[in-house]
């Protein structure tokens, strides 16, 4: 969005053509015609700084209601116990919630904590985040450098990689369920191979597999294209000054691309990791965090403790989500820090 | 021959082939089975009867048996090709199986039952497009209650988004107030928060002034998106301030200033949003299935991983049923490609 170019303004009605767009358009010119009356009262009153407060308030209150005060009470759910919904009715325990979550004979082992489902769903989402960080940004990365080449058709190749993007996680997970079952893709691409058909998603190790295959699927598209658009940023000049110095193509790479395409590779890297941290739907559709508990990550296991287990215990989802939010937090400070730093060369 | 081939891989600049042509090529072609082929595949199985789904090997096409109908029979016969004791093959109709034999007939001549063994038969089969798959489901269960569900949520829910982020980036960019920064700061700061951390707190709030089970319990929370003041107002505070003093001098009210300068100005931010925003909303999944848990309130989203997670799958609905829920992103994909991707190369969002 850094490139604007405005048309000037129109200067009075110059177009004798009809404008389809403004005909469409009358009943919404109309209907905010008719604010203005009311709403230049308004401004008498309360004077342009008003207008502003005007403007903004819709946004803040909404924003204020709906996500500013849920993060001041999830701190407040965490100290309480029971399974009420309210929190008038609900009783004060202080930090048993996150007690009873770190409840732990020892931290390796999940089955010797009291909480053992949330100790698997976090080994689970540390594995899950660590492969699918490193895979997703080792493939998006050898796209993009590909779609960088000179190369036919650069558009719609992108937009081969970007499709699954734009597709909701719902149907992700159902194509990919599809693929994998009994009589599915997957198997009948093996059977030539001798392979007996396999339900492959009840097999431990390969519905997790599956989740991380899956994911980075998904999301590959997005990725591939900021790192495109960082690569399409360095200089060509560059490039030919060393291909005159006849330099040799791995060298151009390690000395040229790899270090100034740096910063948008380690924006990539944490936006990546804060999306992994949180991953559920594409999973939760494919697997539903079995077989067993073998694909259960952390926010499935936030969404179980607080609105399908019987009874509900919205304390210790609120406690576990807060020690979510705060290894994100840390990952967007690092973020900002590393954008920040980037702002700061390119002020140099 | 070789002269063909010189001439299919000749390159610009008379330039041979490098190994790393070969590496591109391998991989877009292979990108392009993977990323597509698993959503065409869904595609061509949509059409596909239970009965095909069910087969293994699976078959790219979606083929059944024909069937005739005989004199002397009720229901229609299915067709196969049996192979004769002779060493000839005719086209017989089953009448019924024992066993391994199956007793046929000629369809031309019903008269004389046929004993064939079920190895020395096969079927006749022909492309049909299982269009059933698609009307069913709208018709006997509720898929056009959810389909209209979300169409409302998502249009709703992008109409307010456009609106409230507008005004929001608007008094942001281009006016002068205490607490300006705090309130930027605020909006950005909630990107660090997404939904998942809240879940349970904001459905307390949701329940609390009565939206639960509620399509605006879905809509709202979601449209005050920091995403969305922030491209915004990175757009309009590049619009130059004395346009705005212009149309003050000429007695234009605030409200005026907003909708007929600014508003029209910033179209193709706005376009980028409401881009977005309808992917977003039509894909939301976790949100509504919390809030909504009256059958005839679900989304798409929801009403199929319900029904894909019930314990007899019936695959046949579920495939045409996601292709109908991947229609409008395939749609918006199409058209409007260019915008997304200048947008998420601008400015990283998702």
């Amino acid at each position: 969005m850094s490139s604007p170019s405005h048309t000037p303004p129109r200067t009075g009605q110059l177009k004798p053509k009809t404008d389809w767009s403004s005909v469409v358009l009358a009943p919404v010119h109309f209907i905010m015609g008719l604010a203005d009356r009311p709403l230049r009262l308004l401004q008498k009153r309360a004077g342009i700084g008003g207008m502003a407060a005007f403007f903004l308030a819709p946004n803040m209150l909404i924003f204020g209601v709906f996500v500013l005060l849920p993060i001041i009470i999830n701190l407040i759910y965490s100290m309480t116990g029971g399974s009420a919904l309210f929190l008038s009715e609900r009783s004060f325990v202080g930090t048993d919630q996150y007690a009873k979550l770190f409840d732990c004979k020892s931290y390796l082992d999940p089955m010797s904590c009291q909480e053992d489902a949330f100790w698997t769903a976090v080994g689970n989402t540390f594995w899950f985040v660590v492969l699918q960080v490193t895979l997703l940004i080792l493939f998006s990365l050898i796209t993009a450098l590909i779609l960088n080449r000179e190369l036919m058709a650069r558009s719609f190749w992108r937009a081969v990689f970007f499709f699954p993007v734009l597709l909701s996680p719902v149907v992700v997970g159902l194509i990919w369920k599809w693929i994998l079952q009994r009589q599915g893709l997957l198997n009948f691409a093996l059977y030539p191979m001798g392979f007996e058909p396999y339900t492959w998603l009840s097999d431990r190790t390969f519905a997790f597999a599956a989740a991380v295959g899956v994911s980075i699927w998904a999301h590959m598209g997005f990725y591939t294209l900021i790192l495109l658009a960082g690569l399409q940023a360095i200089p060509k000049d560059l490039y030919e000054a060393a291909e005159m110095d006849g330099t040799k193509p791995a060298r151009i790479f390690w000395r040229i691309t790899l270090p100034l395409l740096m910063p948008n590779l380690l924006v990539v890297v944490v936006l990546a990791l804060i999306r992994a941290v949180q991953v559920f739907d594409e999973v939760f559709v494919l697997t539903g965090g079995g077989p067993g508990t073998s694909t259960l990550f952390l926010t499935q296991y936030i969404y179980e403790t607080g609105f399908v287990s019987q009874p509900r215990n919205a304390g210790l989802a609120a406690a576990a989500s807060i020690l979510m939010g705060l290894v994100l937090v840390v990952l967007t400070l690092v973020q900002l820090g590393i954008g920040r730093k980037n702002e700061n060369k390119g002020k140099r | 021959m070789s002269a063909a081939i010189r001439f299919l891989t000749r390159r610009k600049g008379g330039k041979g082939w490098h190994w790393t042509d070969i590496v591109t090529w391998v991989w877009l072609i292979g990108g392009l089975f993977i990323m597509f082929g698993p959503a065409v595949w869904l595609a061509f199985s949509s059409f596909k009867t239970p009965q095909g789904l069910a087969e293994f090997p699976p078959s790219i096409l979606p083929y059944v048996t024909q069937q005739v109908k005989v004199e002397g029979y009720e229901k229609p016969l299915m067709l196969y090709n049996a192979k004769m004791p002779d060493g000839s093959t005719r086209v017989l109709a089953e009448v019924r199986r024992i066993g391994i034999v199956s007793q046929m007939v000629d369809p031309k001549a019903p008269g004389e039952v046929i004993k064939v063994n079920i190895g020395d038969r096969q079927p006749v089969r022909e492309v049909f497009f299982a269009t059933e798959n698609y009307t069913q489901p709208f018709m006997q269960f509720d898929f056009f209650r959810y389909l209209w569900n979300s169409v409302f949520v998502t249009v709703t829910a992008t109409l307010i988004t456009l609106i409230v982020n507008s005004m929001a980036a608007f008094a942001l960019s281009k006016y002068e107030f205490k607490g300006r920064n705090l309130a930027m700061l605020t909006i950005l700061a909630t990107l660090m928060v997404p939904l998942s951390v809240i879940l349970v707190p904001l459905y307390s709030i949701i329940s609390t002034v009565g939206l639960f089970n509620s399509l605006w319990g879905v809509i709202l929370p979601t449209v005050a998106t920091p995403t969305g003041v922030f491209i915004l107002r990175q757009y309009m505070l590049t619009i130059p301030d004395e346009l705005i003093d212009a149309a003050r001098m000429d007695k234009a009210s605030e409200w005026q200033i907003y909708w007929r300068i600014i508003v029209p100005l910033t179209a193709p931010a706005l376009a980028v949003l409401a881009i977005f925003s309808v992917v977003w909303r039509w894909n939301d999944f976790l949100w509504p299935l919390i809030v909504l848990s009256r059958r005839e309130l679900y989304t798409l989203q929801v009403g199929l991983s319900i029904y894909a997670g019930e314990l007899n799958v019936q695959w046949h609905y579920i495939l045409a049923m996601t292709v109908v829920t991947m229609i409008p992103v395939v749609v918006v994909f199409i058209f409007l490609q260019r915008f997304i991707t200048t947008g998420i190369a601008g400015s990283g969002l998702k």
